[in-house]
């Protein structure tokens, strides 16, 4: 017993020597020391804590990381055509991109948004805008596919947006640009007091994530560059900054830094409803496509909608509030209580902090500095909550811990500072890589941040990796968040630029991940989920292949009695449906691209022959040890030939 | 040294062997050269007896195979609605591999129920990674089908049991 106890004595000093050491390591910034690389080391086969859906920037596109291994999982195409997938290439996904400007295969997304359930990250849908065509699109996190796109009327370069509140009524979205609505020939120095601002309210439906704009509110001719909805305290209302409230219209990088402060609009949502309700809206007639996916036909479907229920702020009082603000302030970031609006004033040397209860108190006795143009400006002195004192240089963006503290990246001193709410103080600062734009803690922007982790995500890269000649991926650089002082942990490049990411625990979306698209639910008009549905068909010089697909032989894989001149439809079935046996298909001079079809699925693609002769088709996707047998003969004829409609398998 | 003299004497009959292939090669086309080495090298290798037959013919009516089906007993009567049921099940999930009366992809179902127990049959639908690792016949079925996984269709025990009341109806 005796000897026993001796024993454990040993063992615990031992123990407590070990664990001194680590602490103390901990403190370090060196990898070695502080064992940086075993925490975020993840071993082979085993899973990352969170999932990140970082934006793809100028690949229109949505990236999914792994973290803390910062691992590529997937990337989601969204608004940018995707030869890998065939999205916007095969005939199912191109109504997707189509807008009113037509047939639009690219886009610049920046802000992916998680949906929310009573403040906090449900894991059902991300939501990210479209900059360029101003669009919102809606990607299905049990199929992490783009299930919805909504482009946005009179609005221009949609970029404070998509951002969710907290029950997910309302996707919000702002323009940066101020634009003649109607849209109109007129001068372009015309612009001042000429030119208007709308700010969109989708709202999302509980059961499906179908979106619907339910209404646009009509403001002055700023430029509204972020927004965040209110929460906790101030759930009903949302916030975006405004730059350029000086409305130039030439030279901005001069003419739009003029004023000593700029705005942050306080937008009460709930009294847009209640004037909604009330019929307190015009109707006016406008154009924009609405495009749905749908999971049972497989396909998508392009509406284009009339008409948008518009509410004018400077005629309907108590919907919009000025908040003033220095210097072209930038990120608009609300803290976990609902109670802190920050603005991140990007030519400012300090970070103000406005107060919403101030504000309310401020509305109610109505303590006015001013209008622009019939919608009332604030006392800054009435709503300021606190300042933090000179950070650092270009405060950008701010996301929060559960603990109270909040992060801010300052892109010209590349650093990200970490300060206290409510006290104001700077408790840390570590340096980036550089120049940060937008940073991410998991859950950082709703009411329950689970603050394990800060990502940011740096503008330049220089000299992090090995070269690649003039073009570098953008860096993105984890910092461990849990003790006193931030710990830089690893740094990974990133796919086209990523502007904001949402992070969330692996365990909300990983047991909805689909992992198969059931045959007998299968509605595509053109499927075949059965071999005996296998058929060519051929209508004047449009010829449709009802093709099956399983491991491993395409049916048919003889076909003849295509001419020169036809138009093909190969509409291609996955009969599998087991986990992870997509299979692809490919056919000679195709101008479009593969496709890739997931077990259950079925996707089309067009092909116009243009030579005589026997050309081949193959599966693309290595599906099995007879995978390279996996593939066809197709016999193209002259066009004035009589070569007769023919197809087989194992004949 | 034994063994050096067997391999020897081996290795002569089979080069005789070949060569022999090659002369005949010369009459024919040349796809056939595959088909006649393949003859020639089953009859020179040994065979074990129980291998002569195929694993697709071979009656194996003790074998319940490795998977979810313990026991299964079959009534005297076949439930015809359930066999409909069951090929409806089968033309979706199976026909594109399996053709009910003749060798495609995999092997034909038809009379499956005079070579294998019923287990068998539904473990192989329901199970069919492990079968193909760890059931000594169903590994050599694969063998005997070019490598040609079985698919796991994700069928549920009822659709699997329907699918074996359609095979006693073929």
């Amino acid at each position: 017993m005796k000897k026993f106890s001796y024993i454990t004595m040993a063992f615990v000093a031992l123990a407590t020597a070990f664990s001194g050491c680590k602490d103390q390591g901990g403190k370090s910034n060196g990898a070695l020391s502080s064992n940086a690389a075993e925490r975020v080391y993840v071993e082979p086969g085993k899973y990352d804590e969170f999932y990140a859906f970082l934006s793809g920037g100028f690949s229109g596109q949505l990236a999914v990381y792994g973290i803390p291994s910062g691992r590529l999982l997937k990337v989601v195409p969204v608004f940018s055509q995707d030869p890998e997938k065939a999205y916007g290439y095969n005939e199912e996904t191109k109504p997707l991109l189509n807008t009113t400007h037509g047939f639009i295969p690219w886009d610049d997304t920046h802000h992916p948004d998680m949906s929310q359930t009573n403040g906090v990250l449900d894991g059902r849908w991300i939501f990210m805008n479209g900059n360029n065509t101003p669009r919102v699109a809606r990607v299905d996190l049990t199929t992490f596919e783009t299930a919805e796109i909504m482009e946005i009327p009179n609005s221009a370069c949609n970029h404070s947006s998509a951002f969710v509140t907290e029950n997910t009524e309302y996707v919000i979205a702002g323009t940066r640009f101020a634009v003649p609505i109607p849209q109109k020939d007129i001068a372009i120095s015309e612009r001042k007091g000429n030119f208007k601002a709308s700010l969109s309210f989708i709202s999302i439906d509980k059961d499906n994530g179908g979106m619907d704009l339910a209404f646009q509110i009509r403001v002055p001719g700023f430029d509204y560059d972020l927004v965040h909805p209110g929460r906790g305290k101030s759930h009903g209302w949302v916030f975006f900054t405004t730059y350029n409230t000086e409305e130039a219209h030439t030279l901005l990088e001069v003419n739009a830094s003029q004023n000593d402060k700029d705005f942050i609009a306080a937008i009460n949502w709930k009294k847009a409803e209640e004037y909604i309700k009330e019929g307190k809206f015009k109707t006016e007639a406008t154009q924009y496509a609405h495009n749905v996916y749908d999971e049972e036909t497989h396909m998508a479907t392009s509406t284009i909608k009339k008409e948008v229920r518009v509410l004018d702020s400077s005629e309907l009082p108590g919907l919009v509030y000025y908040l003033p603000t220095p210097k072209s302030p930038h990120g608009c970031d609300v803290d976990p209580t609902g109670e802190y609006i920050v603005g991140n004033g990007k030519l400012s040397a300090d970070l103000t902090v406005h107060s919403f209860s101030k504000m309310i108190d401020a509305i109610e006795n109505k303590k006015f500095d001013g209008e622009a143009y019939g919608n009332p400006i604030l006392n800054f002195e009435d709503v300021l909550g606190g300042t933090v004192i000179q950070p650092g240089l270009g405060p950008l963006h701010t996301e929060f811990d559960d603990k109270g503290n909040a992060y801010t990246t300052f892109f010209i001193s590349s650093e990200v500072v970490k300060w206290k709410v409510g006290t104001w103080e700077i408790l840390d600062r570590k340096p980036t890589y550089y120049s940060p734009g937008h940073l991410s803690v998991p859950g950082g922007n709703s009411r329950k941040p689970w603050g394990k982790y800060v990502l940011a995500m740096n503008k330049i890269t220089k000299d992090r990796y090995l070269p690649t000649g003039p073009e570098l991926t953008q860096s993105a650089q984890l910092y461990d968040i849990t003790g006193e002082k931030m710990e830089l942990l690893s740094d990974f490049p990133t796919i086209g630029e990523p502007h904001y990411a949402s992070m969330v625990p692996a365990d909300i979306i990983q047991p909805k991940s689909k992992k198969i698209y059931k045959l007998s639910e299968n509605k595509h008009p053109h499927a075949a989920t059965t071999d005996a549905a296998v058929k060519v068909e051929r209508d004047g010089n449009e010829v449709r292949v009802y093709m099956t697909m399983i491991r491993s032989h395409l049916n048919p894989d003889n076909i003849e009695g295509i001419k020169v001149g036809d138009k093909v439809y190969f509409h291609l079935t996955n009969l599998e449906q087991d986990f992870d046996v997509p299979h692809g298909f490919a056919v000679i001079g195709a101008e479009n691209s593969e496709l890739l079809v997931m077990p259950g699925q079925t996707e089309t693609l067009v092909w116009y022959p243009k030579k005589v002769g026997v050309w081949p088709f193959y599966c693309t996707d290595f599906c099995s040890a007879l995978h390279q047998e996996m593939q066809g003969y197709i016999r193209v004829s002259p066009a004035n030939s009589n070569t007769e409609l023919n197809w087989s398998l194992g004949e | 040294m034994r063994i050096h003299i067997r391999y020897a004497i081996f290795s002569a009959f089979t080069l005789l062997l070949m060569s022999c292939g090659g002369k005949e090669e010369k009459k024919k086309e040349g796809f056939s050269v595959e088909r006649e080495k393949t003859t020639t090298e089953k009859t020179a290798e040994p065979v074990p007896a129980a291998n002569a037959v195929p694993a697709s013919e071979r009656v194996a009516l003790d074998d319940k195979g490795v998977g979810p089906i313990k026991s299964l007993t079959l009534d005297a009567e076949i439930d015809q609605a359930l066999a409909t049921q069951g090929k409806e099940v089968y033309d979706q999930m199976c026909l594109a591999c399996h053709r009910p009366d003749k060798k495609f992809i995999g092997p034909a179902p038809m009379g499956i129920l005079e070579r294998r127990t019923p287990e068998w049959v539904m473990n192989m639908i329901l199970n069919p990674e492990v079968m193909v690792k760890e059931d000594p016949l169903a590994k050599e079925l694969l063998t005997e089908f070019n490598g040609a996984p079985m698919a796991n269709q994700g069928l549920t025990e009822e659709q699997a049991r329907a699918v074996l009341e359609y095979f006693r109806t073929l």
